[in-house]
């Protein structure tokens, strides 16, 4: 095999063999069938053979073709980026929780300061979760505490001291003045003050929260928006996993 | 096709659910929320919004404000229709505006208030009768569906896409058609006004928009000969005002579960119970049948092990639908098998379990929910996954089948991959259409043992809720063991105890007898 030449394969060497389906908003007719045809060429296919043209019902059809394209890639000159966050799936995390750690991790969610935006804590901790995901409230190994909307950032020191909780998650919507960056930051400091700092993964969430702000504010990490739970999930168990590793 | 169980138990856990039920509706009684005055008002005629704030919010705030809001809304209501001559929407236009303080007008005798009281309840019911008999008289002018009812779901985000979407289903073979909500619009203590062309992951459910949507599915019906049921969500903080929009717009189906706010939306458990009931008894006078979302419970346990909760879960919520008020024909339980794929004979669990809550539940027109859970990104796979699915439900004899979908694990359903579903839902409809009469278990064979093992399952744990009480049970985390805090969650501040005057003449069985009479 020659990887510096790769190409799809159907049952022959090179044959260069893929499979497309796609519908148009249209019904099936002699025009629509030479419509699909000229998709497939313009996409650079040949030996085109439309298998299947199907109306769907309200103006729309469906198309299944088979056909080859010309492309090869090298194998060898494609470098992927180093993948920053390996994900895990859901099962893979509490498995990893109940086996490296044989304990539940506790987790403690809130927005803190006069913000009162709580959509982007739910999507990440209630157990209906975000985007198909199920939330962090779902995961077994997973303690989840929500303290909601408003939350005092003394409280939460309060509270994480209270229930022994190993990771802190922040959302911040309002922005306005920076208020977001003051209220981190005083978060960040007043677990320092009791020490708790280190014992704690301190991860912040919302629409203009990223890497440079958690960096500013002394978190661990800053998810933007579209951040998924599974996500939020894979990062805590990343860095509980990196934490004790280290301390061996 | 039957599994040979044990009617005993069976009695025994509707007996146990009965009391349980029974337990919650002593405790509620007492209650009201928000959201059930809101729903009055909205039976009341009252609508329309003030700068995106709507007039029944802000008449119920203006009472909580002024501490007056236990005599209940309708109480109010009444009083001031007494002393201004106006009906209840200009009532309500007077307070928005400012110009009408309720709470200051002169208190007519409770006698005559509550005279008003009934007086507007049995106008609100009879217009509502009469809009309910047209819209039976619409269904009863198509041939009846074939069993089982095909549900898909729309979720575009806007509200015209939906409705291309929709009618396309409705041509491809679709007998129901769900529009799933925006995210976390559960969690809104508001209805929005309007229709609404933006949503995250599903579109927002307002009355406007449910009005759209009704008469795109009745043209389409015309078109298809076949009736099309609009399917919609009653849930979160404002379960019982949307009931009432429903009505208002004859849906046909809404999903609406006693425990999944408080599960899965930390909605404050007495909120949602009170919610619930009202909104039950509403959807119940008006023939609208529920689904409940027990599916949900297995998601993310082991769903082999801890299958029973789902029975659990269907009796109680069976029996709080019939404190409601609610027919059993009505009370559409939800199920789903959710089975790892790789355990040895996981189509026979499947097939079984289906079976059992068919058996359970006669009356019920139960809906099967299809597999989710070890679905990925293969969706030849998947499609594999719902034909068995879809085979389990026409052999089982389900009642109404949400299909599932190839791309389940990937996006909302493209035009193709509901028609690739439907398609074949509909094959295996018309292939094993007969398999539950002529097709049957070994008698005590595997399948009546898992069956046996089940229900014993469901007795014990109903008896251990019985034991602990259900508010207990909930904050344990009996429940998939999602532990939630009797005053924690949200909605606890929107509860409150009814007063000496409260009225809700909406509940009175004479009342709505007057109505019906008046709407022939």
């Amino acid at each position: 095999m020659n990887i510096g030449e790769v190409r799809p394969y159907g049952d022959r060497m090179n044959d260069g063999a893929i499979q497309i389906s796609f519908s148009l908003p249209v019904p099936v007719s002699a025009r629509s069938i030479e419509a699909v045809k000229l998709i497939a060429a313009r996409m650079g296919m040949n030996n085109i053979r439309l298998v299947h043209a199907q109306d769907m019902g309200n103006n729309f059809s469906f198309y299944i073709l088979y056909g080859a394209i010309n492309i090869s890639v090298d194998l060898q000159a494609i470098h992927v980026p180093e993948v920053e966050l390996q994900l895990f799936d859901f099962w893979e995390i509490n498995d990893l929780i109940r086996r490296e750690f044989k304990r539940k991790v506790v987790v403690i969610g809130a927005t803190i300061g006069a913000d009162a935006h709580t959509v982007g804590l739910d999507a990440i901790i209630s157990a209906k979760g975000f985007g198909g995901e199920s939330g962090l409230e779902r995961y077994p190994e997973l303690e989840v505490f929500n303290l909601g909307a408003q939350v005092p950032p003394e409280l939460v020191v309060e509270y994480s001291k209270k229930i022994h909780a190993d990771v802190v998650l922040v959302s911040q919507v309002v922005t306005q003045r920076n208020v977001h960056l003051f209220n981190l930051s005083l978060l960040a400091e007043l677990l320092e003050a009791e020490k708790l700092r280190d014992k704690l993964i301190l991860i912040c969430g919302g629409p203009y929260i990223n890497a440079q702000v958690a960096l500013e504010t002394g978190f661990d990490a800053g998810f933007g928006p579209g951040t998924t739970p599974l996500q939020v999930a894979s990062f805590i168990v990343h860095e509980l996993m990196k934490r004790k590793m280290r301390k061996k | 096709m039957k599994l040979n169980i044990s009617q005993e138990q069976a009695n025994a856990c509707r007996q146990i659910a009965k009391e349980v039920a029974l337990e919650i509706q002593r405790d509620i009684a007492p209650l009201s929320t928000v959201s059930v005055e809101r729903a009055i008002l909205r039976l009341l005629g009252i609508e329309g919004e003030k700068e995106k704030i709507p007039y029944v919010n802000i008449l119920v705030d203006n009472l909580k404000e002024q501490k007056a809001l236990e005599e209940g809304v309708l109480y109010w209501i009444a009083n001031a229709c007494l002393n201004t001559g106006l009906s209840p929407q200009d009532v309500a236009l007077k307070v928005v505006s400012g110009s009408l303080n309720p709470v200051h007008l002169s208190r007519k005798s409770f006698q005559e208030v509550k005279n008003k009281a009934e007086e507007l309840a049995t106008e609100s019911l009879s217009r509502l009768y009469k809009k309910k008999k047209a819209r039976e008289a619409l269904k009863q002018s198509f041939p009846p569906s074939l069993p089982p009812l095909l549900y898909v779901i729309v979720a575009t985000g806007n509200i015209y896409d939906d409705i291309a979407q929709a009618k396309t289903a409705a041509e491809q073979g679709a007998d129901c058609v769900a529009v799933i909500r925006s995210t976390a619009q559960s969690l809104l203590d508001y209805v929005p006004e309007g229709i609404t062309t933006e949503g995250f992951g599903g579109t927002f459910a307002t009355q406007a928009n449910y009005r759209l949507m009704r008469q795109a599915l009745d043209e389409v019906a015309q078109k298809v000969s076949r009736y099309i049921y609009q399917v919609n969500y009653c849930s979160g903080l404002c379960m019982a005002e949307i009931a009432v929009l429903a009505i208002l717009e004859g849906l046909d189906i809404m999903v609406n579960d006693a425990f999944y706010g408080i599960l899965f939306r930390d909605l404050n458990m007495y909120r949602t119970m009170v919610d619930q009931h009202f909104s039950r008894y509403l959807l119940g006078l008006f023939d609208v049948i529920i689904t409940t979302g027990e599916d949900n419970l297995i998601k993310t346990v082991d769903a082999f092990k801890e299958y029973s909760i789902v029975l659990v879960s269907q009796f109680i919520n069976e029996q709080l639908a019939q404190q409601a008020g609610m027919k059993k024909d009505l009370i559409g339980l939800g199920h789903a098998a959710e089975l790892d794929p790789k355990i040895p004979d996981s189509l026979l669990w499947e097939l079984t379990q289906a079976q059992l809550v068919r058996q359970l539940f006669p009356r019920s027109p139960v809906k099967f929910m299809p597999p989710t859970r070890y679905k990925t990104g293969n969706i030849f796979f998947a499609h594999v996954l719902d034909a068995l699915f879809n085979l389990v439900a026409v052999w089982t004899d389900q009642r109404i089948v949400l299909l599932g979908m190839p791309t389940e694990a990937l996006h909302t359903p493209y035009v193709q991959d509901r028609f690739l579903s439907l398609e074949s839902a509909l094959h295996i409809r018309n292939a094993s259409r007969s398999f539950s009469r002529e097709l049957q278990f070994i008698r005590n064979g595997q399948a009546d043992k898992r069956a046996c093992e089940l229900l014993t399952q469901a007795v014990e744990t109903l008896m251990k809720i019985r034991e602990v009480g259900i508010w207990n049970a909930l904050s344990r985390g009996v429940f998939s063991q999602i532990k939630r805090e009797k005053r924690g969650g949200r909605g606890y501040e929107g509860v409150f105890k009814k007063g000496k005057f409260y009225l809700n003449p909406f509940l009175d069985k004479k009342i709505v007898m007057q109505a019906r009479r008046r709407a022939v």
